[in-house]
């Protein structure tokens, strides 16, 4: 049986064999059976992308396409607007990732290696801001970013997410701040470092692990993000995959292949991302959670 | 030393771009919403004051506070599925062979876009060609649940993919925290004659509960701001059966330009959060004291 039956306790199996492996095998079944129900949306939405609605609507769901559709793939990317809106998340992703990482950075750095009296007035409002809910904000800034003609550029949405990203980029990195060890950068400061060459040369390669953790947390929330483009973008030209796919899903209310195409190709960046970076995934939800 | 690093200059470099975006887009607009709570307008034409008007129009709102009654619904169901999540991450915890690969299977869903996963699920809840559907009719099943649209369970139907989406964050943060309890405790209650059980209920449970709070803190707010899910599935439809207190503040204000109606449901949301956080953190708090 390939269930375990670990080293450590064999005494014990001994004493009770049979019940120790019934509760095994029930546990093992409930925990695959939790899986399947997590996996399962996502084969059925590979299943139909691949095919053509007479097979969507006669075959059983979760029959293979007698003839796997590739080309809905194809048709969707190339009659939409598809590749211009996945452009966009792109951009606006990796810029928003760039600004909150680096300013969160030197934010965490003022406070825990710097002195002056108001650092703890001023980590107190950025946790006070991990508490705001996004949506008792919405009014002001339309009204905000409509003043000074930003409304529909992306340049609103960059800076949004990257305020509203900056509390919980700032509190993952101050754990990782506060363990790392102090020598290197007061040896630096003995030998007539600057501040700057001190944190862009030694503090900041450092902290390589921990700001690749929080830059993949933020690129997750941003790719995914819905309100503030739904609300603050209206050109086709500058929306994100998230709210195109949205809008274009619209036009194929009857043809399922097209909609699952659509969706496929809005996941995939995502599916990779987990496939590679998982372990740094779970790393930073895990650290971006706890604390609350 | 500590006049390098205490330069001024440096350190207001180092805060200030960070500290201004968090004042200007997330602590200005949170006392703006408080401010056009106050006024009548439009969005575009000039505010009128009417002092506290919007808020006694909240008061009597029958609408809002059925709204609101849908997001408490969906604040309880959200804590009453921690318990689901907390038994699965315990048997996670014991010593089970790639509970790593388990616990990351069951976060992919909670890495994906709330439009694609609202879209997909729309799918499954297809009248005639979803996945659901399908399957109870194979079964004899006829006049299968119009799950979006019958106005008695469309509130259910939404939060099914609501615990789909959740589950594995969940699993995440309780798995961590178990694995965090130290093995000597375990190891003692085990010698001493301690069941499975008694572990689990007894010691693993009381030395969790910071982060059950931590937990319980963001399910309830979490619930009470909830939006996405809801405006792509639903817009809060049909007949309002499903609508809830973002989604009344969204249309308030963008579909029917009552900005300052909308900004004093937005305000009402912040206070209620900010309230719910403060109760939930005191009520709990006895239980902090637990060390290991």
């Amino acid at each position: 049986m390939g269930i375990d039956q670990s080293t450590e306790m064999p005494k014990r199996l001994s004493d009770k064999p049979i019940f120790q492996r019934v509760a095994k095998i029930i546990l093992y079944v409930f925990l695959i059976g939790v899986a399947v129900l997590q996996l399962l949306p996502l084969v059925w939405l590979f299943l139909f992308s691949l095919k053509n609605n007479q097979e969507v609507f006669n075959l059983p769901p979760l029959a293979l396409p007698q003839d796997p559709q590739w080309g809905n793939y194809v048709n969707v990317w190339t009659q939409g607007n598809i590749g211009q809106y996945f452009f966009n998340s792109v951009y606006i992703t990796a810029s928003a990732v760039i600004l909150t990482v680096l300013f969160a950075s030197l934010v965490t750095f003022a406070i825990t290696r710097m002195q002056w009296k108001l650092s703890t007035l001023v980590l107190g409002l950025f946790m006070v801001g991990l508490m705001i809910p996004v949506h008792s904000t919405l009014i002001p800034l339309f009204n905000f970013f409509l003043n000074i003609n930003l409304m529909d550029h992306p340049l609103a949405i960059i800076l949004t997410y990257t305020a509203f990203n900056l509390p919980i980029t700032i509190m993952i990195l101050l754990g990782f701040y506060y363990t790392l060890p102090r020598e290197i950068e007061e040896a630096a400061i003995m030998d007539g470092c600057s501040v700057h060459r001190l944190f862009f040369q030694i503090t900041l390669p450092m902290t390589a692990p921990v700001v690749a953790t929080t830059a993949i947390i933020n690129m997750i929330y941003n790719w995914n993000e819905f309100v503030f483009v739904n609300t603050f973008i209206s050109s086709d030209k500058f929306k994100t995959l998230t709210v195109g796919i949205q809008n274009f899903i619209g036009q194929y209310q009857t043809d399922w292949g097209a909609i699952g195409a659509t969706l496929m190709i809005s996941i995939i960046p995502i599916l990779i991302a987990f496939l590679v970076l998982s372990n740094r995934i779970v790393e930073g939800i895990t650290a971006g959670s706890v604390k609350g | 030393m500590n006049k390098v690093m205490s330069d001024k200059k440096v350190i207001a470099l180092y805060v200030l771009p960070a500290f201004l975006l968090l004042m200007v887009l997330v602590y200005i607009p949170i006392i703006l919403t408080g401010y056009y709570g106050l006024m009548r307008w439009d969005g575009i034409g000039a505010m009128e004051f009417i002092g506290l008007d919007n808020y006694q129009r909240l008061l009597q709102d029958s609408t809002f506070w059925r709204s609101a009654g849908h997001s408490g619904l969906l604040a309880i169901f959200s804590v009453l599925s921690l318990v689901g999540y907390l038994i699965i991450s315990m048997v996670l915890a014991g010593k089970i062979k790639g509970a790593d690969l388990f616990r990351k299977i069951y976060l992919i869903p909670m890495l994906l876009s709330s439009v694609a996963i609202a879209q997909l699920w729309m799918r499954i809840y297809h009248p005639t060609n979803g996945v659901i559907n399908r399957f109870l009719e194979s079964i004899g099943i006829e006049n299968t649940p119009l799950w979006l649209a019958d106005t008695n369970i469309v509130l259910y139907s939404i939060f099914i993919p609501i615990i789909w989406q959740y589950a594995g964050f969940y699993i995440l943060i309780y798995y961590a925290a178990l694995k965090n309890v130290p093995n000597e405790l375990v190891e003692a209650a085990r010698i001493d004659g301690a069941t499975p059980w008694q572990i689990g209920y007894k010691i693993k449970l009381p030395l969790i509960a910071g982060v059950i709070k931590v937990t319980i803190v963001l399910a309830v707010v979490g619930s009470l701001k909830y939006f996405d899910l809801i405006w792509v599935m639903t817009q809060g439809g049909p007949n309002g059966a499903s609508e809830v207190i973002a989604s009344y503040m969204y249309k308030q204000a963008f579909n029917t330009y009552n900005f300052g109606y909308g900004s004093a449901i937005g305000f009402f949301l912040l206070i209620l959060c900010l309230i719910v956080t403060y109760f939930i953190r005191k009520l709990t708090a006895s239980k902090e004291d637990v060390q290991y």
